[in-house]
């Protein structure tokens, strides 16, 4: 099941590949929107990056699959990955059912947090997808 | 895109699929749905109870006249003449070099009388192949497309369903009947392309919305293309576009056994000859082992060497695995055998498997 109504919290920075940022101090939280998961469909696999990698602002860092698609994920920070949401592996449809919390991608440590200011707040964001 | 969606066709039951939500993409053509609630669930209900899908994107052409039957033998390359009246076959139209312009479903519906199926985005090509070869027959050939929609309605329980909310008697599978629906004449036919049992209905386009709502009231699930082709390809059926091309021909796709050279039809040597001295590439399903989706375009690898091409490939609901369709050299498309699918640049374990991928329990 997907979450039927479309949400945006207003804690999360957003980048405009559909992707949003959880900044806590020098870490964030990453994952992709309500719009991204619903464009895609239900997710069947996601296969994360190695914890120590790296991910660079707006470059893919990992891919998630719906039965018909395939989708890149991008950065909306630079950073090493910390850690990978593991749980997905055995249950991808949390992308859908709960993007925000349970269905969280990679944590990562920000090698560079100025770049948080280049992103869109909630409301921004929601605009944008008129 | 904005150009090409002003142009896109519609089926009789595009304004349903818009109000009940549906994904609607282009689809050969045609303005689609591709899901409505979920592929997954889509499919499972069609596995488990009974879907109806549209398929009115899918062509008619009518064949009718003394000529009927040698055309047809001279068309297609199945033998036309073991369909008796009420019966339905598989069945592809080839070019001279055994090249596959489209596969059908040929129905019998009178002595003289042939109805083809033929999908949407062949429908033009196999209308000029179908003019061009009337003109040596004594027959009438006729794009009957408008007079139909095509509602597939199939799983398990499928046919208690539709007998029970429609009234209608259903012909067993592989047979065909002319009935009456919402009071007007139809064509019922036991067949389908989910491995499921169920029939598929040729309707009057004017009572499709009546009869779809009717259905869908009475539990049966509305399923998208995208259900469709992940039913489809669990056991293995083959997609027009995908699997078959005018670049690919009957043997190598292992459908040699819906060719009789013997009837004489259009690229009857060439498949003959094909059949004689054997053929390099083969079609087979293979299941990847542990993570990865394949999808079409992949090439398959063998160590560093690539020795085939991914044709279909999905995620089976049904398996909860990657699967798919590829044309390997031949040697290699023996079931067990182990090789690899370079999907994005990541290596995927893939067994090649037998026919079909997914089998019901007995």
């Amino acid at each position: 099941m997907t979450l039927a109504e479309a949400s945006y919290p207003e804690d999360l920075k957003y980048h405009p590949e559909h992707d949003w940022a959880r900044i806590e101090g020098d870490e964030a939280t990453l994952g992709i929107t309500w719009y991204a998961q619903d464009s895609l469909g239900e997710v069947v696999f996601f296969e994360g990056p190695e914890v120590g990698s790296e991910v660079s602002k707006d470059q893919p860092y990992a891919e998630v699959e719906s039965v018909k698609a395939v989708s890149d994920v991008v950065a909306p920070v630079s950073g090493e990955v910390i850690a990978v949401n593991e749980s997905l592996s055995d249950a991808p449809e949390a992308i859908n059912a709960d993007p925000y919390e349970t269905g969280w991608l990679v944590k990562v440590r920000l090698s560079d947090p100025s770049e948080a200011d280049s992103l869109m707040d909630a409301a921004a964001y929601a605009a944008s997808l008129e | 895109m904005t150009v090409e969606q002003s142009v896109l066709r519609r089926t009789p039951l595009f304004e349903i699929h818009q109000e009940a939500g549906a994904k609607l993409v282009p689809f050969a053509g045609w303005e689609m749905p591709v899901q409505y609630d979920g592929i997954k669930e889509e499919h499972i209900a069609v596995r488990t109870h009974a879907g109806i899908f549209d398929v009115s994107h899918m062509g008619q052409i009518e064949v009718e006249g003394p000529g009927s039957l040698a055309f047809l033998q001279r068309l297609v390359t199945n033998d036309v003449a073991k369909i008796e009246v009420g019966g339905a076959q598989y069945s592809l139209l080839l070019n001279e070099d055994a090249g596959v312009i489209d596969d059908l479903f040929v129905y019998r519906l009178a002595h003289d009388r042939y109805l083809v199926i033929t999908n949407a985005g062949n429908h033009t090509a196999d209308l000029a192949q179908f003019g061009l070869v009337a003109r040596d027959f004594d027959v009438y050939v006729r794009d009957a497309s408008a007079n139909y929609a095509m509602l597939a309605v199939q799983g398990p329980n499928a046919r208690r369903i539709l007998e029970h909310t429609l009234h209608v008697d259903l012909p067993p599978r592989m047979k065909v009947g002319a009935r009456q629906i919402g009071r007007r004449p139809a064509l019922v036919c036991g067949t389908g392309y989910t491995g499921e049992d169920g029939v598929e209905l040729l309707i009057d386009p004017e009572i499709a919305p009546a009869i779809w709502t009717e259905l869908v009231d009475a539990g049966v699930v509305p399923c998208g293309l995208g259900a469709r082709d992940t039913l489809r390809l669990e056991v293995c059926f083959h997609l027009h576009g995908n699997d078959l091309t005018t670049e690919t021909d009957p043997i190598s796709a292992g459908l040699g056994w819906a060719c009789v050279e013997a009837t004489g039809f259009i690229g009857s040597d060439k498949v003959a000859v094909l059949r004689a001295n054997g053929i390099d590439e083969k079609l087979a399903p293979f299941v990847i082992e542990g993570a990865g989706i394949p999808r079409q375009g992949n090439p398959v690898m063998l160590g560093e060497e690539t020795v085939g091409e991914v044709t279909s490939g999905t995620f089976s609901p049904s398996l909860a695995r990657g699967i798919g369709m590829a044309y390997l050299r031949s040697d290699l498309a023996e079931s067990e055998t182990e090789l690899e699918i370079d999907v994005r640049g990541k290596r995927r374990t893939a067994r090649v498997s037998s026919k079909p991928l997914y089998e019901k329990e007995r």
